[in-house]
């Protein structure tokens, strides 16, 4: 262990990207306070299929980033954890990683990477669970013709304090499409983020996330479309229930002049389930080149519909299993995309738990 | 035998320029078996009854009772009318994102009955009921209303009235925006239900054409928020000669 002594900028909250942050409630993560672990929690969980390989070594970068956190990180730690997999594997089964080990007392710093090569197909499903303090640094980078589907749950306990930037480098053709959860944590941050490497590419960003009494989960998507011909979509739900619940969403999408043919659209819906919880949407498409195919975004805010309830509740649905429908109706969209059965259960269960548990509160 | 009895219901709605008197005085008794068809014109109040008897949080009841069968359905919360045996068709039934119709049909038959349907009973059950109104299968996969056309939506309503087997049925327009051959299919279904389990109907029309199909033992003439003539079904008939025009002056 060690106590980071490096040169680094500490956010003060008054710039754009720490805002809305609690930096109070990051347990030193940004202002080198934590007290590095030598924890390397990330594992497979499970035997790895042929063409599929674990390793950790040593990597340089392969994006650079302004998130003071990730910057530390890259700084502490060299060596990344790398699940790579190889060109023209066909992946049918999700291979699925996971963090258990935690601890409070110390904070994890990790550089995680993931590659497929030209052609590979693959799902890749992250369980974060436990108490932890993490800070990582996860970048993805798709081969031409490569497709990747990219599933993070944060299931962590109330305690742990993550932040994380997932970012996704998108050649030629490929595909890769991310589904986001979060439900569990004390603050969460995540940066997801995609660049587009060629033409033809495209990005799906997806994401849930329930936030109740206390918790703070910020999701900030970017999106670079630097070349032309990719496309990118972006959709986000929140529930938030409960005191002091505070969701961000931030969806940045940046169409550059060479960006010619982008097709973008970008949506963040929130529910509002009970008085003195918060979601700050905030959309921001900028636009360099008129010469596209199409780029738009929307944002809402809402409360439970009335109509919807009295319609299950005139069916003799009791009104708690009416807003439970609704509100599993609400993520179902996006929940289902993860296809596989068993997380999709365990998180529209754990959801339910939330919603109950806000509910007992008051 | 079940009988639900309305007395001078009188209901207000909140609107921008304050609570505004909709139902001026209902006075309605519906037995099991019988069929009491509601006509007027549009904007009279007949979908405010409606939805005033089934609990809609946006009424406002002001006076007057509502009964079944003694017990007080004005005190009920609206899934507890349900499960006393009321039912509502809706004339604008609502979309309910991300529910499929077979979890929200399982959902409402295990709060109605008491516990989860078997499941191989119930798939049976609800396939025979989507057959009886010539919904296609894939309609247990799609989520509640939405994407739905009206006429689908009127079928989705009448296939619940079968399925959930309530006393007394209140079908709000259920006949408007079906052509002939659904209008048909959707009032074999009110007959079978009312046949199957003596049900008890209140039918809020605008026409006299699904009249043909479903027969009422009582018409009542609705016309600014309350009941201005009662008769047997000739009076539909003078209605289809005459329109409201007599009523809505008065
Ligand atoms: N939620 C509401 N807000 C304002 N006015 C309403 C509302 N519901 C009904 N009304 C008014 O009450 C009257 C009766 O409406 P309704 O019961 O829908 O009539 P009908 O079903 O006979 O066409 C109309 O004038 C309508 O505008
Ligand atoms: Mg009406």
């Amino acid at each position: 262990m060690s106590v980071l002594t490096t040169n680094y900028l500490t956010p003060t909250g008054r710039e754009e990207a720490w805002r809305f942050t609690p930096l109070k409630r990051l347990r030193g993560l940004h202002d080198g306070a934590a007290v590095q672990s030598d924890r390397e929690s990330l594992i497979t969980k499970g035997a790895l299929p042929s063409g599929a390989t674990f390793t950790r070594e040593n990597l340089e970068p392969l994006s650079a980033s302004d998130d003071v956190i990730i910057e530390r990180v890259r700084g502490a730690v060299s060596s990344v954890a790398h699940l790579s997999i190889a060109a023209n594997t066909e992946l049918t089964e999700p291979i699925f990683l996971g963090r258990s080990a935690g601890g409070l007392d110390t904070a994890e710093f990790s550089r995680v990477r993931i590659s497929l090569g030209t052609h590979a197909v693959a799902t890749v499903i992250v369980e974060n669970t436990t108490d932890t303090v993490l800070a990582e640094d996860l970048e993805i980078y798709l081969a031409p013709g490569s497709n990747l589907k990219f599933v993070t749950l944060q299931e962590f306990e109330s305690k742990s304090v993550y932040t994380a930037r997932h970012h996704a480098i998108v050649d030629k053709d490929a595909t890769f499409k991310s589904i986001t959860v979060t439900v569990g944590g004390d603050v969460v941050r995540i940066l997801p983020t995609v660049a587009f490497k060629a033409p033809g590419a495209s990005a799906d960003l997806l994401g849930v996330y329930f936030a109740t009494a206390g918790q703070f989960f910020e999701h900030r998507n970017h999106v670079d479309h630097a070349v032309p011909h990719a496309k990118s979509n972006v959709n986000y739900k929140g529930a938030l229930a409960g005191k002091d619940a505070h969701t961000v969403w931030i969806g940045d999408v940046l169409i550059r002049a060479a960006a010619e043919g982008t097709d973008t659209y970008e949506l963040n819906r929130n529910l509002l389930l009970s008085d003195g919880a918060r979601a700050d949407s905030v959309p921001n498409l900028e636009i360099e080149t008129g010469e596209i195919i199409g780029a738009g975004h929307a944002s809402t805010t809402g409360r439970f519909d009335d109509e919807q309830l009295f319609y299950l509740m005139s069916r003799g649905i009791a009104m708690a299993d009416a807003r439970r429908l609704v509100v599993r109706g609400f993520f179902n969209e996006i929940v289902t995309e993860i296809g596989n059965e068993e997380v999709q259960n365990r998180i529209m269960d754990r959801i339910d738990n939330e919603l109950e548990k806000a509910a007992r509160n008051g | 035998m079940s009988t639900l009895e309305i007395r001078n219901l009188q209901v207000s709605v909140n609107t921008d320029e304050g609570m505004v008197e909709i139902l001026k005085g209902v006075d309605l008794t519906i037995e099991s078996g019988q069929t009491h068809a509601i006509m007027g014109p549009n904007g009279s109040g007949k979908s405010t009854l409606a939805y005033s008897i089934a609990g809609h949080p946006k009424y406002t009841i002001t006076g007057g009772t509502v009964t079944l069968d003694g017990a007080d359905v004005l005190d009920m919360t609206v899934d507890e009318r349900a499960k006393a045996g009321l039912f509502l068709a809706m004339q604008y039934p609502v979309e309910v994102p991300g529910v499929s119709v077979s979890n929200f049909l399982r959902t409402a038959a295990t709060a109605l009955r008491g516990e989860a349907p078997k499941l191989r009973t119930w798939v049976g059950e609800v396939k025979d009921a989507m057959e009886a109104l010539n919904m296609d299968p894939a309609f247990a996969t799609r989520n509640v209303n939405e994407g739905f056309s009206g006429g689908e939506k009127k079928r989705h309503e009448i296939m619940q009235l079968e399925l959930l087997k309530p006393k007394m049925a209140i079908l709000d327009e259920t006949d408007s925006g079906l052509d002939v051959d659904a209008l048909r299919i959707v009032s074999e279904g009110v007959n079978r239900a009312k046949a199957a389990n003596n049900l008890g109907v209140i039918l809020i029309t605008h026409y006299t054409r699904i009249l043909r199909y479903i027969k009422p033992d009582f018409v009542h003439v609705f016309a600014n928020g309350r009941i201005v003539e009662q008769g047997g079904a000739e009076l539909a008939e003078k209605l289809e000669a005459s329109g409201y025009a007599d009523y809505v002056s008065k």
